[in-house]
């Protein structure tokens, strides 16, 4: 079987989430691995060095510059026509894209595997996380997703494929790309990071966040994450979200401050190593899943935390 | 324009959702069931763009068994015109789905199809895209934010990094994510209207759509419990057990 991965990238240098693409995808077949964009050859390089990829397809065109899903999914859907099953990272830009490509190729889509048990068999999760299904598809072409948590992260380095530059159909002239706002960051990504900090509303306002969240974080060398109640607030950018609707994180230590875990939250990173809840309420449910907890008003705990560490 | 709004019968996001001891899937007799929370932000979406004089007629659309009235009935009293409900038993799946509202799509022609980004129960958030790539339209999808310019709509999306803006031609598909807006409550008077509205009973068949599953579910189970953790006392025992774990020095 012959695997098409789709690279998630910035033109510069290949993302994290395809790394465990590359992984579940080597569990199936061959990998081969498309990195479409304009003025992509250093990360067509980059994906090339990635162990376990034995060819890349660049696509550099104008019209694939923004990864829109109406110029790339056909491009996709044309190449499949050599291949068995097309894997993405389940990134904002994979789940753009990839149900698009799976409409086109009439299949149903397997979202969020979690792990792959044979050719055709998967497992993901549904209710947020709180059931895992087994499925089987009986389509003949596989259009998967990979959560990028559940799989160990390809090598960076090791491999050594060609590149072969390829064109596809251009603009499909349905959509146009009109800018952006990026969150600029110096810490860790958060999907990426072995430790993360998160805060909730318990916080109060983003002053807070930024006097006693940040600096925890900073001495841990850790990413930020929040709650939905307060991206809701406004505490900090919508990005910074944790959960069955924001990021799916799996850090070595997730320390959740003033957060009570609801059920959408607890999605996003139950299956972190190892959990550190600090929160006034003893009952906050978040207890339940955290290996250590600290029942204590963060105004005081954290500060103190922060200054012995 | 005409909008359409495909919205899904599902398991009250509130509700802990407890898998079935043989294995076949997640019990659902009894329990409480609602809105998409992603749909009612779609269906205030269009309201809100009839309110602004931009959308002439809002069609709610719902896939499912018998028991979906219920929820169409919700986007009526919320300020949808009318609505069409296609019943089907079991679970169908996002791709037929799509194939069915792509029919729906044919036969309305909407300038604008406003969908959930994603379903809670199933987790798929794959429909919108898929009726997008059925009808050959555009689309926008995790937006938080909709504004239609003469025949094109701007769309700016959630994406992981930030947002990102868009420009798409009507006719376009539309998923919501969370901060698009703050759905309204419908009041009594609107629920005791709704019960009047027109709704339409159709099924698959009509629409020459076959729905059998593409995927099989083997086997449905609990995700693996996590052992209970330990709780400290202070800061200074907190700071041994980080230093333990080794990410404090």
């Amino acid at each position: 079987m012959t695997v098409l991965v789709l690279v998630e990238h910035d033109n510069a240098s290949v993302k994290d989430a395809t790394l465990a693409a590359v992984t579940a995808a080597g569990k199936l077949g061959e990998v081969h691995a498309l990195v479409a964009g304009q003025g992509a050859q250093a990360a067509a390089d980059a994906a090339a060095k990635i162990a376990g990829v034995a060819k890349v397809l660049l696509a550099d065109d104008a019209a694939y510059g923004h990864a829109l899903a109406e110029n790339v999914a056909p491009l996709i859907v044309d190449l499949m026509a050599n291949y068995d099953a097309f894997v993405a990272p389940a990134t904002s830009n994979g789940k753009n894209i990839a149900p698009r490509v799976a409409a086109l190729l009439d299949v149903m889509q397997i979202s969020e595997i979690l792990s792959v048990e044979s050719a055709d068999t998967f497992t993901r999760p549904i209710y947020a996380g709180n059931a895992i299904a087994k499925v089987q598809s009986s389509d003949a072409k596989k259009v998967i997703t990979v959560r990028g948590t559940a799989f160990e992260k390809a090598a960076k380095d090791g491999g050594s494929a060609s590149v072969e530059a390829i064109s596809g159909k251009g603009d499909a002239g349905l959509s146009s790309f009109v800018g952006a706002e990026i969150s600029k960051s110096e810490r860790p990504e958060l999907t990426s990071a072995k430790i993360i900090v998160s805060g909730g509303r318990a916080l109060q306002n983003s002053e807070n966040f930024h006097t006693i969240i940040e600096p925890l974080a900073d001495k841990l060398g850790a990413g930020v994450g929040a709650s939905r109640a307060a991206v809701d607030a406004g505490y900090v950018p919508n990005d910074y979200q944790v959960g069955q609707t924001g990021k799916i994180v799996a850090p070595e230590v997730y320390i959740a401050v003033g957060i009570s875990g609801a059920i959408q939250h607890l999605a996003g990173m139950k299956d972190s190593k190892t959990i550190i809840a600090i929160n006034k309420d003893e009952d906050a449910p978040i207890f339940q899943v955290a290996d250590i907890g600290l029942v204590g008003d963060l105004f005081k705990v954290v500060p103190e935390l922060t200054s012995k560490l | 324009m005409k909008v359409l709004v495909p919205v899904k019968r599902v398991i009250d996001y509130n509700v802990k959702p407890r898998v079935k001891m043989d294995g076949t899937g997640v019990d659902l007799a009894n329990v409480k069931m609602s809105m998409n929370p992603f749909d009612e932000i779609a269906v205030e979406e269009a309201i809100r763009l009839k309110e602004k004089g931009i959308a002439t007629e809002i069609v709610a659309v719902s896939i499912g068994e018998a028991k979906a009235q219920e929820t169409l009935r919700t986007a009526l009293a919320m300020g949808a015109d009318r609505a069409i409900l296609v019943t089907a038993e079991g679970d169908v799946e996002p791709l037929a789905v799509a194939k069915i509202l792509k029919a729906i799509v044919d036969e309305e022609q909407p300038g604008l199809v406003i969908l959930g980004k994603q379903a809670i129960d199933d987790d798929s958030n794959q429909t919108g895209q898929m009726l997008a790539a059925l009808t050959g339209r555009p689309q926008g999808t995790f937006a938080s934010k909709v504004e239609i310019e003469g025949d094109t709509v701007k769309v700016t999306r959630e994406v992981d990094g930030g947002l990102e803006t868009v420009s798409l031609k009507t006719p376009a598909i539309v998923t919501t994510d969370l901060r698009l807006n703050e759905p309204r409550y419908a009041s009594l008077p609107n629920i005791m209207k709704a019960k009047s509205k027109p709704l339409a009973q159709k099924t698959p068949g009509d629409y020459g759509v076959d729905v059998t599953p593409r995927l099989a579910t083997l086997n449905v189970s609990e995700p693996p419990k996590r052992v209970a953790g330990v709780k400290v006392a202070d800061v200074d025992e907190l700071v041994a057990k980080l230093k333990a774990l080794g990410v404090a020095a």
